[in-house]
């Protein structure tokens, strides 16, 4: 059901500040979400102020020189830091994005970081994922077949039937998406979410798939689907430029093919 | 019966010494731009389709009172030509066709075209931009009067 407010140790305080060294020439403040289990104080959003002369260009660059110049127990998800891991997906600014392709300069003012939305935070800056994995599971994001593979060669595809994958296989399962949307804030228990049916889709669009009767079965729902209202947040946030809304559309469209 | 929330069981975790937390659940509506064009536009069609909902009981009353006869029939237009009560229907009026063009954009998805992002701009700004233009022409008839009562209130005030 849709809570509009925080729970009551949700709530943020106000923070410490680390002031930027004496000197620092371009003062920037970052503000950042930080919670940690070990005490039982809510969640706070500590200030830190860097001198971007001294920084990379990108808010993972910052978070990074935080971590190893300014406070140790900054706790934040990274690997790639070139936007095809997925780890660093957080709230900067008021939308999602991957931390690793959001210049700071894009950001007018303090950089405001949290992490992604409406997710059970585990510490600082990582949420819970769970959830959003279990529900990946659901819809059997693989090839599935009922004939059997031709011998000694692989299934082949048109280069058509190919390109029909494009805008779906790049997805990294960031959960910007996801966490970007009103719709799976409120019912995310039951409804799948933008990233998990454009993952359905992927399988469902893929003309090596022989269960796509089944998929569409399985999403004949008016949650796992159907809570989707078109808002069209997660294509507005995707950091890899995909359109997961499209996706939905798809499949809502053959919903209705299908029934003659 | 009520039903368990499914993410209720991510809520908890361990602290270090192996004991159980309660987790934070991180911010929503407090941090996201809801002002961008995908969202407002969203809501600005529930609350729109909220109040019509409203409107059209409005729209009952005036009926069941021209059916009732005159006295019934002179109440409900005395209280829609009220001030307040014009403003309403004004609103009414507004949310009306905010409701109507964004179903119509709404259409345009569900028949599976207008999802790339500057699709999603160009059709929520038509709405915007038709919603007043269609308001205005609505209520063109009554401007003219609309002007002379201002202008007299002004006289009388002054």
């Amino acid at each position: 059901m849709a809570e509009f407010k925080l729970p009551a140790n949700s709530t943020i305080q106000r923070g410490k500040t680390f002031k930027a060294e004496a000197g620092a020439k371009k003062v920037k403040s970052f503000k950042i979400y930080r919670w940690d289990p070990d005490t039982g104080d809510n969640p706070r959003n500590d200030t830190y102020e860097l001198d971007l002369e001294k920084c990379g260009p990108m808010v993972l660059d910052a978070l990074i020189k935080i971590k190893n110049e300014v406070d140790t127990t900054l706790t934040f998800r990274r690997s790639c830091r070139e936007g095809i891991c997925g780890s660093c997906a957080m709230n900067i600014d008021g939308l999602n994005t991957l931390a690793c392709l959001k210049p700071i300069e894009d950001v007018s003012g303090d950089v405001k970081i949290s992490p992604l939305p409406h997710l059970p935070v585990v510490k600082d800056l990582v949420p819970d994922l769970t959830q959003l994995y279990a529900q990946l599971r659901s819809v059997e994001p693989w090839l599935q077949t009922e004939t059997a593979a031709p011998p000694d060669e692989e299934r082949r595809q048109s280069k058509d039937e190919r390109a029909k994958l494009d805008g779906l296989w790049e997805c990294i399962l960031c959960f910007c998406c996801s966490t970007s949307c009103p719709s799976y804030w409120w019912n995310g228990d039951r409804y799948l979410g933008p990233a998990i049916l454009l993952q359905a889709y992927r399988w469902i669009a893929d003309s090596r798939d022989e269960a796509t009767g089944k998929r569409l079965d399985d999403l004949e729902d008016p949650f796992r689907l159907y809570r989707c209202h078109t808002i069209m947040n997660c294509t507005r946030t995707c950091p890899k430029g995909l359109n997961p809304a499209e996706a939905i559309g798809k499949i809502k469209t053959m919903m209705v093919e299908r029934q003659g | 019966m009520s039903m368990q929330d499914s993410r209720e069981a991510a809520m908890i975790g361990r602290r270090t010494d192996g004991t159980t937390v309660r987790r934070p659940l991180s911010p929503h509506l407090q941090v996201y731009d809801m002002l961008q064009m995908s969202s407002f536009s969203s809501i600005l069609n529930r609350m729109t389709g909220v109040a019509w909902s409203f409107g059209i009981l409005l729209m009952v009353w005036w009926l069941v009172a021209l059916a009732l006869g005159e006295p019934a029939y002179q109440t409900a237009m005395g209280a829609m030509a009220h001030p307040i009560g014009l403003l309403v229907l004004v609103g009414m009026t507004v949310a009306a066709w905010y409701h109507t063009l964004a179903g119509i954009r709404h259409l345009n998805w569900d028949i599976g075209r207008g999802f790339s992002l500057p699709a999603m701009y160009r059709s929520g700004w038509a709405v915007f931009i038709g919603t007043v233009v269609l308001s205005v022409l609505t209520w063109l008839p009554a401007i003219p009067g609309a002007v002379e009562w201002i202008v007299a209130q002004i006289n009388t005030h002054s």
